[in-house]
């Protein structure tokens, strides 16, 4: 008996959804086991990463915090990976997005209205978008790899902060603490649900979601972006300019990324500090590919994900887990999530050894 | 500035180089077999912490060396099951890959938070390095020494060998090694474990070069300047030397701006120095990339999913 892989005539959809469901509950399981080895609580590991957020109500408006940003920045980023498009730098354009919104809260620290807060967050956008632009235009220009340009930033970016954080914009009333201060009541983003943390921009930000799922799944510029990545060769004889998907998709990942950071500004942080930087852009990575790049999916996807940093707060202080212990499930996600891709495109099928037939044959594949 | 000075300088570029010259000699020899594994990050990590861990517990940093390399090697089979048998994106394995490294360094490395390794006893005499000449020649690591002498069998292997120059056919045009019978997925596995073991032991430079205390995430990028740097250098093991060597020395800039307040890296922020090697990599591919003669050096395949159509 041999399990063999089968070709489908054309890819299953349940597996295209189901096989997320399945990296997650894979994780998991693997997960307890790798913890275990290592030697900490590995049941409990995954009990407080994954299920105690949940089973915490009080955690749950945490969790919405968390996946406000996730779900931004990830739905900008399956947009990019839908053209084949990689920016791995999205961490930065959220730092300059959250930068350039600070810079203008610095700038109306005694100004009060209402034109504020759309100023900074206008100015959160416009930062991401620029930082996003820079290896846009290194990519149409001079034909340099996205992905490390895009990354390369990032660390620009970081140092660019601790440079003001620590320098510049230091709250001369911080108690020479490294971080900018406190944003004014105008600067801030109101509570929608009373009692809780959650904040304007997570209504935005489902907003932004489901308006991109139906751009991306019913206009020309959704069309475009999916048949430059899935087969460039029609786009171009479409008409459709790669150049031009690139400066969209960079534009775009880009300006949420910012505006991701400037929500995180005006919101939960309420000023920018060396801690500023929560690895929400690469982690929305795994977002974009957890969610199967549909921003409805996305959204699930950013839920999960931010359970996951919920939960490695809680593990941390209730396991005395290390914080970065997270990254190793949220990796095993995407693990799992992209080894059971190939279900996707081909069914296993238990078959009777026949006598010769197998030798080390590798089994067709098809590009992914 | 004195011939100390310039010397201990000498000194702190070397081993700034070295990690980036190992995990960017692994990775070239991955492209050449037409791999992108942008997993470095994550196997320098493993191999740092596995390196640690072995000095801490067995005392021996030469055996520290093999578990790095074989615990970059490890890591990096994740990768190629995924995208060699499973054909996934290696653009999303890769990042899975360094995020994956990251957690698992750390998580490892919670339990030696603190604590200090003792490292190589040096390789010469102290005599030989008692004169500045001589503490140039011979003051080093076993490991710069190791480095160099990989440089030269990477460069020997590819142009100078039949294996070598399988492993290149198989990046430039994998459906025609694969039809005069030559393992695609077999060449590039190998050429994936290279990468993996020489990470490996670019990561535990840092503990046993560097410096001998755990930190979380201490090779901070070193494994993305890596992987720029195999396009900096076109693809050829001597220009990787040189490009180690430069972003090295670019790296060290921070170092002299936060001990010597006074001195001319003054006239820049310590941040500024900091991102100067981010910074030069974004130029420098730029510039490369513009020239058309160096793009022309990538491996045909690199990258791409094999299809064998038979």
């Amino acid at each position: 008996m041999k399990l063999k892989l089968e070709k489908r005539p054309e890819p299953s959809r349940l597996m295209l959804y189901a096989s997320p469901v399945g990296a997650v509950i894979v994780t998991m399981i693997v997960g307890a086991i790798i913890f275990s080895i290592i030697g900490y609580d590995g049941l409990g590991a995954v009990y407080q990463v994954f299920i105690a957020p949940v089973a915490t109500s009080y955690k749950w408006s945490d969790v919405a915090i968390k996946a406000s940003p996730l779900i931004l920045i990830g739905v900008g980023l399956a947009v990019g990976n839908r053209a084949a498009i990689w920016n791995i730098g999205a961490e930065g354009q959220y730092v300059v997005g959250a930068l350039a919104g600070a810079g203008i809260g610095l700038l109306t620290q005694n100004a009060t209205g209402p034109w504020i807060l759309p100023l900074m967050i206008l100015a959160g956008i416009i930062g991401g978008a620029i930082w996003g632009a820079i290896p846009a235009w290194l990519r149409t220009s001079f034909n340099v790899n996205e992905t490390l340009s895009s990354l390369m930033l990032t660390y620009v970016a970081i140092h660019l902060m601790n440079y003001l954080v620590t320098g510049p914009w230091k709250d001369p009333t911080g108690f020479s603490f490294p971080q900018t201060p406190l944003v004014t009541a105008d600067q801030t983003l109101p509570i929608i649900i009373p009692g809780t943390q959650i904040h304007l921009g997570v209504a935005i930000t489902l907003v932004i979601a489901v308006v991109m799922w139906l751009l991306m799944t019913r206009s020309v510029f959704g069309f475009q972006i999916r048949v430059v990545g899935s087969a460039p060769q029609a786009a171009r004889h479409g008409g459709f300019s790669h150049k031009q998907t690139v400066w969209l998709a960079f534009l775009l990942s880009g300006g949420m990324a910012g505006l991701a950071g400037i929500f995180e500004v005006c919101g939960p942080f309420s000023q920018i500090s060396l801690g500023f930087p929560q690895n929400y852009g690469f982690t929305a990575i795994i977002v974009a590919f957890l969610g199967r790049l549909n921003p409805l999916g996305v959204i699930l996807a950013g839920i999960v994900l931010a359970i996951t940093y919920v939960g490695g707060d809680m593990a941390q202080s209730a396991l005395q887990l290390p914080n970065a212990s997270k990254g190793i499930f949220q990796a095993m996600m995407l693990f799992f999530l992209l080894a059971s891709d190939i279900l996707v495109r081909y069914r296993l099928r238990l078959v009777r050894r026949a006598p010769a037939a197998v030798s080390a044959t590798v089994p067709e594949r098809s590009a992914a | 500035m004195s011939l100390d000075y310039l010397i201990a300088v000498l000194i702190t570029v070397v081993g700034a180089s070295t990690p980036i010259l190992f995990a960017g000699l692994g990775e070239l020899v991955a492209e050449k077999s037409g791999v992108l594994n942008l997993g470095v990050e994550g196997m320098m990590l493993i191999g740092a912490i596995a390196a640690f861990a072995t000095v801490d517990q067995l005392g021996n940093p030469w055996l520290a060396v093999v578990a790095a390399a074989a615990a970059g090697a490890a890591v990096s089979m994740i990768f190629a099951v995924l995208t060699l048998s499973l054909s996934a994106n290696q653009v999303a394995t890769g990042l899975a890959l360094t995020i994956f490294g990251t957690g698992l360094s750390t998580l490892i490395g919670n339990n030696f938070t603190g604590r200090a390794i003792k490292t190589f006893e040096p390789l010469f005499p102290a005599a030989l390095a008692s004169n500045p000449i001589g503490r140039v020649v011979f003051g080093y690591s076993p490991l710069v020494y190791f480095s160099f002498i990989m440089v030269a069998l990477v460069a020997w292997f590819l142009r100078g060998t039949r294996a070598g120059l399988i492993l290149r056919a198989v990046g430039e045009n994998d459906l025609s090694a694969h039809s005069i019978g030559y393992s695609v997925t077999g060449v590039r596995y190998a050429a994936v474990a290279f990468g993996g073991a020489m990470a490996g032991i670019g990561g535990a430079t840092f503990p046993l070069v560097l410096t001998p205390l755990w930190a979380e995430g201490l090779t901070g990028g070193r494994g993305w300047i890596a992987i720029a740097l195999v396009v900096f250098a076109g693809w050829r093991p001597v220009w990787l030397l040189a490009g180690a060597y430069f972003f090295g020395l670019l790296s060290t800039f921070e170092l002299y701006a936060k001990a010597s307040g006074a001195s001319w890296t003054s006239i820049l922020p310590s941040e500024a120095w900091a991102a100067l090697p981010y910074l030069a990599t974004v130029v420098v591919l730029a510039v490369i990339s513009a020239s058309k003669q160096a793009g022309g050096n990538a491996p045909a395949c690199l990258g791409k999913p094999f299809i064998p159509s038979a």
